[in-house]
């Protein structure tokens, strides 16, 4: 039975993959990344089961060990399998990065929509705050807010989140103030629609592009400043086996030259990131036809 | 010998979505000191023309086929430096839009010394300012003007500036396109007169581009008509407008207002710009055209020698007539 | 309107936006769940340690007279003068230090990181930048974009640390940590930048170490940097070199480079720099990240090393002084477009 939903969503995707390709090299790029993130996801979603280790479980092999055909990514100093952490290391950081785009979604698109909507000094008010926000420097922000939380996962994303909001809110903003003059909007109006359904039926539909690719990138940066965040200590305190700490204890590492303990988790974060940045570059691309010969 | 001769042009744009023919086996020639105008409606590949004169036709353009030769030298086998020396010296082209063709942060003094040093690079810097201040004089804009910069002039004075850079070197063309269309009535007729007040003082040709074909009947030797890239009637200015035989061409002078006419009609031709992305086998003409008959759907027209130096690329009977 | 009184209108602009940033600062740190005297002694102070702590840090007053105190603190210029920096309390470790004087003797070598790094990062952006634009669809501008988009994705301290194995342990080319050579002095006291300082003495020799010990963090935090910068560039010169002028310029046969320079780049080199300093907190984030790599005594370890020692008013006070120094730099970059485009001033 559930072989038969994979094929039913399969069979609906393919003519949007196939679509997408034919869109030239935004196309393709918007396709790797997706492959990417997906393979990532996957990855770490069955990593308990595909690890050749218990991530977690120290001293299975010797200590800093380099890669070899037992340890193909090597040991850390507790003697842990990198393999076996590089597989299951994901999970903190999507997790986080996934709930931290949710909340940024969930408080940035209706203030932005509402406050652009009703205008005057509400929206003066809201933007004030929003640019003052934005100017900040992200990652500041992100360490007063953990700082003052405290760790753990929902801490993490709640402190990245309140970085991300203006800039859903900005974009947002500008896509409805162009599109609140347009004709049509003003013909809706004459017409006697309610504010609801201008906002929600006209107005919103068209947002939505500029959403997404916005919404991509924030995962990609929302996923370097989790990285972040745990090299400076305000990441998760439980032993959960994650790139960014790997990272983290790695530097200790540094002078007897042992690269295998960070280049791993650190290849995985990349490509992590890019596999989103891909996505959304690609989706803005095929949005603009001026950049597109 | 002719100044400019050009034979059997071909420019083509590569998009993404398909190649588009702007400019089609377009052939013609120029002496030195005539005027030619080159009319036609937007798209119909009169700025390409111009601009694959001076090989500058932007990206994805390429010049396809054909040869474009000035004093006998073939500049589409000229080097890239020796096309850039003959730019602004030789060659000079005149833009459309006045607002945006000169430097936003340069003095206009800056404009004209660049350009002289890079072509005369012994000349000093003084000698240079004073030469431009003489242009300035000459285009009727006061000297001490100088050394503002361009947002401080108006549209009019912004083309004059224009001219004069390209002027400045006594050049054997000029290329205009569309140097009115930008401005105000009155100020394209001032503008007109000085393009041809420094025509006399200096003895260069003239390319005048314009979709307004009145202009060009008042102020050129020559006339070609342009459509879908394509020179559809090419002829003395006197005889076009005495004779024209193609039927844009008829349409175009048509459509000019008369205003001695009381309760005129104003006349237009009928159906809509050529797509030049999906073009038609045959005539390009043919959907817009009264005359139009079998013949025009299977090839395009040959051009046709009418004699007296008139051309037109038209299937027409004996007598030198339209079909019916 | 005039240079001068555009950047008098501009500065007195700044104020609320200020205002702003400095309450929102303090609404983060006091509104948010937590009271950081008690987190600070991680909830095993006595009572009496919490009080006498409250009381040190006026803590114990009402919070509508905690904010009044702590703007009013900042805004005294007398205390200003008096300490040569400004008022930002006191700190909760060593609870006789002033925090502000401790960020101002850190402060330092994060603005001299941060210069470098910038540098570096306009340098490559720039030229990367155009390069790419004047070969449109090329490979090289692929290459170039691609090279672009990777090091947006690359984590700032891995990066770091990469080079720190590379060049440090493994080549042992250049040192991986702090200012400068441990075994020599840093330079007289100026600006605090040890590379101006060692110029102002004269001394080569500083000069040489302390570049060196600036160069891996600086080029680190650069090239990062620099992603943004190449698309940034290429964006708007592919714009500009469309734009009528720039043919025009090459229709009087001049030279391309000419066109290039003087004509496309002259022209957006204005947005481009303006979106440069938007980005500049950006690097103020990769800075903390570069600093604790580096182990580089700025700023951003200060920070971080506080966070430990849970000193939160430390912690404000550093924030604070983010904050500040990205409202400084913005005002130079508006002050700056104004100067160079005479557009914006008439």
């Amino acid at each position: 039975m559930s072989e038969n939903k994979i094929k039913s969503v399969l069979a609906r995707c393919i003519p949007g993959l196939t679509s997408l390709a034919k869109k030239g090299p935004s196309g393709w790029m918007i396709i790797v990344g997706m492959v990417i993130v997906l393979g990532l996801v996957v990855m770490t979603a069955i990593g308990p089961w595909i690890s050749p280790y218990n991530p977690s479980a120290s001293n299975v092999g010797p200590s800093i060990a380099p890669p070899n055909s037992q340890f193909l990514m090597g040991t850390n100093v507790l003697g842990q399998d990198m393999l076996s952490r590089v597989l299951c290391g994901g999970s903190i950081m999507l997790q986080v990065a996934a709930l931290s785009v949710l909340i940024c979604f969930i408080m940035g698109v209706p203030i932005g929509l509402f406050s652009s909507y009703i205008g005057g000094f509400v929206d003066s008010v809201f933007s004030l705050v929003m640019d003052a926000l934005y100017a900040f420097p992200g990652l500041v922000i992100a360490i007063a807010i953990a700082a003052m939380l405290g760790p753990g996962i929902i801490n993490m994303s709640l402190s990245i989140a309140v970085v991300y909001i203006p800039t859903y809110f900005r974009i947002v903003r500008s896509q409805v103030l162009s599109i609140k003059e347009l004709a049509y909007t003003e013909a809706a109006r004459a017409t006697g629609a309610k504010w609801h359904t201008i906002l929600f039926r006209y107005i919103f539909p068209n947002v939505i592009p500029s959403i997404v690719v916005v919404t991509t990138i924030n995962f990609a940066d929302a996923v370097l400043t989790a990285a972040g965040l745990t090299f400076i200590g305000l990441g998760v305190s439980i032993d959960i086996p994650d790139w960014g700490l790997d990272l983290t204890k790695g530097r200790e590492l540094l002078a007897s030259g042992a690269w295998w303990v960070i280049t791993f988790p650190g290849i995985m974060i990349i490509l992590l990131a890019l596999g989103f940045t891909f996505i959304g570059e690609g989706l803005s691309e095929l949005q603009n036809p001026k950049l597109q010969r | 010998m002719p100044l400019l001769e050009i034979s059997s042009l071909a420019v083509d744009y590569r998009t993404s979505r398909g190649t588009v023919h702007a400019v089609e086996d377009v052939s013609f020639s120029l002496e030195k000191g005539e005027t030619l105008g080159l009319a036609g409606e937007s798209g119909s590949g009169k700025s390409t023309l111009g601009l694959s004169i001076m090989r500058l036709v932007p990206y994805p353009g390429i010049i396809a086929k054909g040869r474009i030769k000035i004093d006998e030298k073939d500049v589409l086998e000229l080097s890239d430096e020796n096309m850039r020396s003959i730019r602004g010296r030789k060659v000079a082209y005149v833009f459309q839009d006045p607002m945006i063709s000169l430097n936003p942060v340069k003095r206009i003094s800056a404009h004209f010394t660049q350009l002289i040093i890079t072509h005369e690079p012994k000349t000093k810097k003084e000698e240079a300012y004073g030469r431009a201040r003489d242009i300035l004089k000459k285009l009727g804009i006061l000297p001490e003007r100088i050394n503002d910069y361009p947002h401080q002039f108006s549209g009019g004075m912004r083309q004059r500036i224009m001219i004069g850079l390209a002027i400045a070197l006594n050049p054997d063309l000029v290329i205009a396109d569309e140097p009115t269309t930008a401005l105000d009535v009155i100020v394209q007729a001032k503008i007109l007169d000085l393009l041809e007040s420094l025509r006399k003082i200096y003895g260069m040709a003239l390319v005048l581009i314009s979709h307004d074909v009145s202009i060009l009947l008042e102020r050129c030797d020559k006339i070609i008509v342009m459509y879908a890239g394509h020179m559809v009637e090419y002829a003395n200015s006197t005889e076009l407008y005495k004779n024209p035989k193609h039927p844009y061409t008829q349409g175009l002078l048509k459509s000019i207002p008369n205003i001695e006419l009381v309760d005129q009609k104003l006349s237009a031709i009928p159906g809509s710009p050529p797509n030049m992305l999906h073009p038609l086998k045959g005539c390009h003409f043919l959907p817009r055209c009264a005359y139009a008959n079998e013949k025009c759907s299977v090839k395009e027209p040959p051009l046709v020698d009418m004699g007296n130096n008139h051309f037109v690329r038209c299937f027409l009977d004996e007598e030198g007539a339209n079909g019916e | 309107m005039g240079l001068r009184v555009y950047i008098i209108t501009r500065i007195l602009l700044t104020i609320p936006t200020l205002l702003l940033l400095l309450t929102m600062v303090f609404l983060i740190m006091r509104v948010l769940p937590g009271d950081p005297v008690d987190l600070h002694f991680e909830r095993k102070g006595t009572p009496e340690q919490i009080a006498q702590m409250r009381q040190i840090l006026g803590l114990d007053k009402p919070l509508w007279n905690q904010y009044v105190d702590y703007l009013w603190g900042i805004a005294d210029i007398g205390y200003l003068l008096r300490h040569e920096y400004p008022n930002l309390g006191k700190s909760m470790q060593v609870t006789s230090q002033d925090v502000g004087g401790q960020i101002f003797s850190v402060f330092p070598a994060t603005l001299e990181l941060a210069i470098y790094s910038m540098i570096i990062a306009s340098v490559i952006g720039i030229l990367l930048g155009t390069v790419s634009s004047k070969s449109y669809n090329s490979l090289r501008d692929h290459l170039i974009r691609g090279f672009g988009t990777i090091t947006y994705a690359i984590p700032v301290f891995f990066l770091g640390i990469v080079f720190q194995l590379i060049f440090g342990v493994y080549l042992h080319w250049l040192p991986v940590s702090l200012r400068i050579n441990p075994n020599v002095e840093p330079p007289a006291h100026v600006t605090g930048l040890y590379t101006f300082d060692s110029i102002f003495e004269g001394n080569m020799v500083k000069l040489v170490e302390s570049l060196k010990a600036l160069l891996l963090p600086s080029l680190t935090l650069g090239i990062i940097l620099s992603g943004v910068f190449i698309r940034l560039t290429r964006t708007n010169m592919l714009e500009t070199l469309r734009l009528d002028f720039v043919t025009a310029a090459r229709a009087r046969g001049l030279k391309e480079s000419t066109v290039t320079y003087d004509y496309a780049l002259r022209n957006a080199f204005l947005p481009i720099l303006t979106m440069m300093g938007l980005q500049f907190a950006m690097l103020l984030g990769g800075a903390i990240l570069t600093e604790t790599t580096f182990t580089w005594p700025g700023l951003g370890s200060y920070i971080v090393g506080r966070i430990n020692y849970r000193d939160y008013t430390a912690i404000q006070g550093a924030v604070v002084m983010f904050g500040l120094f990205v409202a400084l730099v913005s005002l130079v970059v508006d002050v700056l477009y104004a100067y160079f485009d005479p557009r914006i001033r008439l």
